[in-house]
């Protein structure tokens, strides 16, 4: 994911995630299982916006957040086959749960002198973070909703960022729903 | 003696023995070689083929034949990806097959040692699960849930990577019997409400239809369909893979549909109000033009593998579950329905449309396949490989029985025929098993007439002789202005010879009066492998014909005086 892309689609936070799915796995800790999985997307040529592997609550398993555009007819059918994976315990598009989600960036911003100050502005009205405080940068970190990161990465000149790393949606449904 | 250690090779062994395995089809190699050791003490049969490939289709003739899991075992690198169509060719047709696959050793994985190949990674687009194991401690749980996996739910390819200092060290691991997979469930019954809701449907319909696929067989649901179909008056029809799995020849039997079906089965299909599918995924050969498929007639889907709705059709019932088990929760909900002016449309169209070959101008392919079917009274296994003969032995060979009829169909595969048939023919010793080949496919897999030749099957190997590869051919005359292109096979071998130079008996058909005597020769010999080659004439086109792509209403009965245009769908 570049830089560039999402600055400019930034902006339009109000349209649904333009299209965005976001889909849990639950999975076994298996060598290989995330090659099965990008195969169900790569085989029909599909592309993952995000995606998030860490180990899950209990033992053994795994939980996958991948974030994905396409036809949701095409997309269901999709789920079917990931849930259809040996190593796969379940799959589910969460785009219409009640759900909470949140993302983390990494934002590398180069500012001397006066737009310093800019730079702590906008950080500070979004609050993140600066977790390095060089000469001629400084990197902030900040979480939210992807719309929020989205927002914010559009407010500073796209010159001036010099790396942005996302830790791609983690998303988790509300009450004791599973996710 | 007592005191050794068993090792890894020994442990997989002896787990292959508790799954009850009594052939393996293998290759040996360096990598391999602790396996191959480990067989010399064991009961289990290894039959040495003459090429990978050949392993992987009589493993998957063998299950197809069976119903059991077909086993192969090769070394590294080239051994293993010589599997790799095999393994499409089970996968795509829900065989059951366990490849084990010999590795270089674990500390030169990823270091591009001799012979490695990244195997689990090459497969993971052909196989339903697979292992790369590390550790001959694992060696009695993966091998378990191979088999469980390959075996259950829609059966699949499983393969498992073995390094050579897995096979050659310890093993001290206890043997498994229960698997622990939380990811893997097996639908069995199906829902009650679905099931229901699909008798409703059924019973609502004036022009049902019983569409019936490989998951018939697999499940041996034939017998319930035959029961379905005369309790509703409905007729049956099934794909290319679901022949035998209902009896062919019973009164309310259409035969096969789809691109090269009879034109009364599409006939049916296109005019129905009802469609079930029995374990049946709605390929493209079948539908044709999906848009225009089965317009206004609702539908029914059984499956054991809910993927697979909503992929090309999305019914109005869809019902997860074993299909024989479905069925008969099904039939006592069903009542006879209003269809004989319905049964009498498709008798109409069986009358009007019957499935017809020129008599005059030589040998002709159908004519043979047509005395085959009747020398083998409709009781031999039969295989085929791929192209025009494998059309014309489905439409003339009429499947009674289940299990008996082996095609590639899925993936296609030229060259599965004759390997097939060996794998079938060592699953059923006394049953007459002839492979139905193309000169083009069979030339794929001859080496194997050298494994058939050593143990001394009795399996017949007809060989549809054209010297063209006739389906692209036919493709190129109807589609493409009759523009050849590679589909001369000049150069070919004479095959009689060829059988011979193997020790294997063989015979020629040249003219149409040689037909019945040369077949029955054949079938009854029983002391090895006899060879039939069939000099048929080399222009012929297989009809009824729905171009790729187009709705079963465009479907030719007999070759157009015009050109055609070129076929939209899928090849």
């Amino acid at each position: 994911m570049s830089s560039a892309t999402p600055l400019t689609q930034a902006t339009t936070a109000a349209s649904p995630d333009r299209d965005l799915h976001t889909i849990s796995l639950f999975v076994r800790d298996a060598p290989g299982v995330l090659v099965r999985v990008a195969m169900v997307f790569s085989r029909r040529g599909y592309n993952i916006e995000s995606l998030v592997v860490s180990p899950a609550a209990r033992a053994g398993f795994s939980r996958m957040t991948v974030t994905c555009s396409g036809d949701p007819s095409i997309l269901e059918q999709m789920i079917k086959q990931l849930a259809k994976l040996v190593d796969v315990v379940h799959a589910i598009d969460h785009t219409t749960s009640d759900r909470f989600e949140t993302e983390i960036a990494l934002i590398k911003v180069r500012c001397e002198g006066d737009s310093r100050r800019d730079v702590l502005e906008i950080a500070e009205h979004f609050n993140a973070k600066v977790v390095d405080y060089a000469a001629e940068s400084l990197i902030l970190r900040v979480y939210g909703g992807s719309e929020k990161l989205d927002a914010m990465i559009a407010l500073f000149e796209e010159e001036s960022v010099v790396e942005l790393v996302r830790s791609g949606k983690i998303v988790m449904t509300r009450a004791l729903e599973m996710t | 003696m007592d005191n050794r250690v068993t090792t890894g090779a020994e442990k997989l062994i002896q787990c292959l023995e508790r799954e009850g395995v009594e052939y393996i089809f293998g290759y040996s190699g360096g990598a391999a070689m602790p396996i191959f050791d480990a067989l010399v003490d064991s009961d289990i049969k290894l039959i040495l083929v003459r090429h990978e490939q050949g392993a992987a289709h009589m493993a998957d003739g063998y299950a197809r034949a069976t119903g059991k899991p077909g086993v192969v075992l090769v070394t590294s690198g080239p051994g293993a990806t010589n599997t790799v169509t095999g393994l499409l060719t089970s996968q795509m047709d829900s065989v059951p097959v366990v490849v084990l696959t010999g590795q270089t050793i674990s500390p030169m994985l990823g270091k591009d040692g001799f012979q490695e190949a990244d195997v689990t990674g090459i497969t993971y687009a052909v196989v339903k699960h697979s292992y790369l194991l590390k550790d001959a401690a694992d060696i009695p749980k993966a091998t378990r849930e191979a088999f469980h996996i390959a075996t259950t739910g829609r059966p699949g390819a499983v393969l498992i990577d073995l390094p050579k200092d897995v096979t050659q060290g310890p093993c001290e691991a206890p043997f498994v019997d229960e698997v622990d997979l939380p990811g893997y469930t097996v639908p069995t019954h199906g829902d009650p409400e679905a099931i229901r809701q699909a008798a409703e449907t059924l019973m609502a319909a004036k022009r049902p239809v019983l569409y019936v696929g490989h998951g018939a067989v697999i499940s041996n649901a034939g017998k319930a369909v035959i029961r379905l179909a005369e309790k509703l008056r409905a007729p049956i029809v099934n794909t290319l893979l679901g022949k035998g799995a209902a009896d062919e020849t019973h009164p309310l039997h259409l035969g096969m549909l789809g691109m090269h079906g009879t034109a009364y089965a599409n006939k049916a299909v296109d005019g129905c109000d009802c469609i079930m599918a029995i374990g049946a995924r709605w390929d493209d050969r079948i539908t044709g033009k999906l848009d225009e498929f089965c317009l206004g007639a609702t539908k029914i889907h059984i499956d054991i593998d809910p993927a697979e709705f909503g992929k090309m059709v999305t019914a109005d019932v869809a019902i997860a579950g074993d299909a024989r088990l479905v069925l008969e929760e099904l039939i006592p909900q069903i009542s006879a329905g209003d269809t004989e002016e319905w049964l009498q449309s498709c008798e109409g169209w069986r009358k009007k449309y019957p499935l017809k070959y020129a008599k005059q101008g030589g040998l002709r392919a159908q004519h043979v396949l047509d005395r085959l079917h009747h020398t083998t009274g409709g009781d031999a296994i039969i295989t085929t490989d791929v192209g025009q003969h494998q059309m014309w032995a489905a439409q003339f060979c009429l499947s009674t029985t289940n299990r008996h009829w082996i095609s590639s169909g899925g993936a296609g595969t030229m060259g599965f025929g004759f390997p097939a048939a060996i794998g079938a023919q060592l699953g059923c010793p006394d049953k007459k098993v002839w492979a139905v080949c193309g000169d083009g496919g069979f030339q794929m897999t001859q080496a194997e007439l050298a494994t058939a030749s050593i143990h001394k099957l009795p399996t017949k190997c007809l060989i549809i002789n054209n010297n063209f590869l006739g389906m692209v051919r036919q493709w190129q005359e109807l589609f493409f202005e009759n523009r050849l292109s590679g589909v001369d096979l000049v150069g070919n071998p004479d095959f009689v010879k060829l059988a011979q130079a193997y020790g294997v008996k063989a015979l020629r058909i040249r003219r149409p009066s040689d037909v019945d005597r040369i077949l029955a020769e054949a079938h009854a010999y029983d002391e090895g492998p006899c060879v039939v080659v069939a000099e048929v004439v080399k222009e012929d086109n297989v009809f009824p014909m729905i171009p790729a792509g187009a709705p079963l209403s465009g479907m030719i009965i007999e070759k157009p005086k015009e050109q055609l245009a070129k076929p939209t769908g899928s090849t």
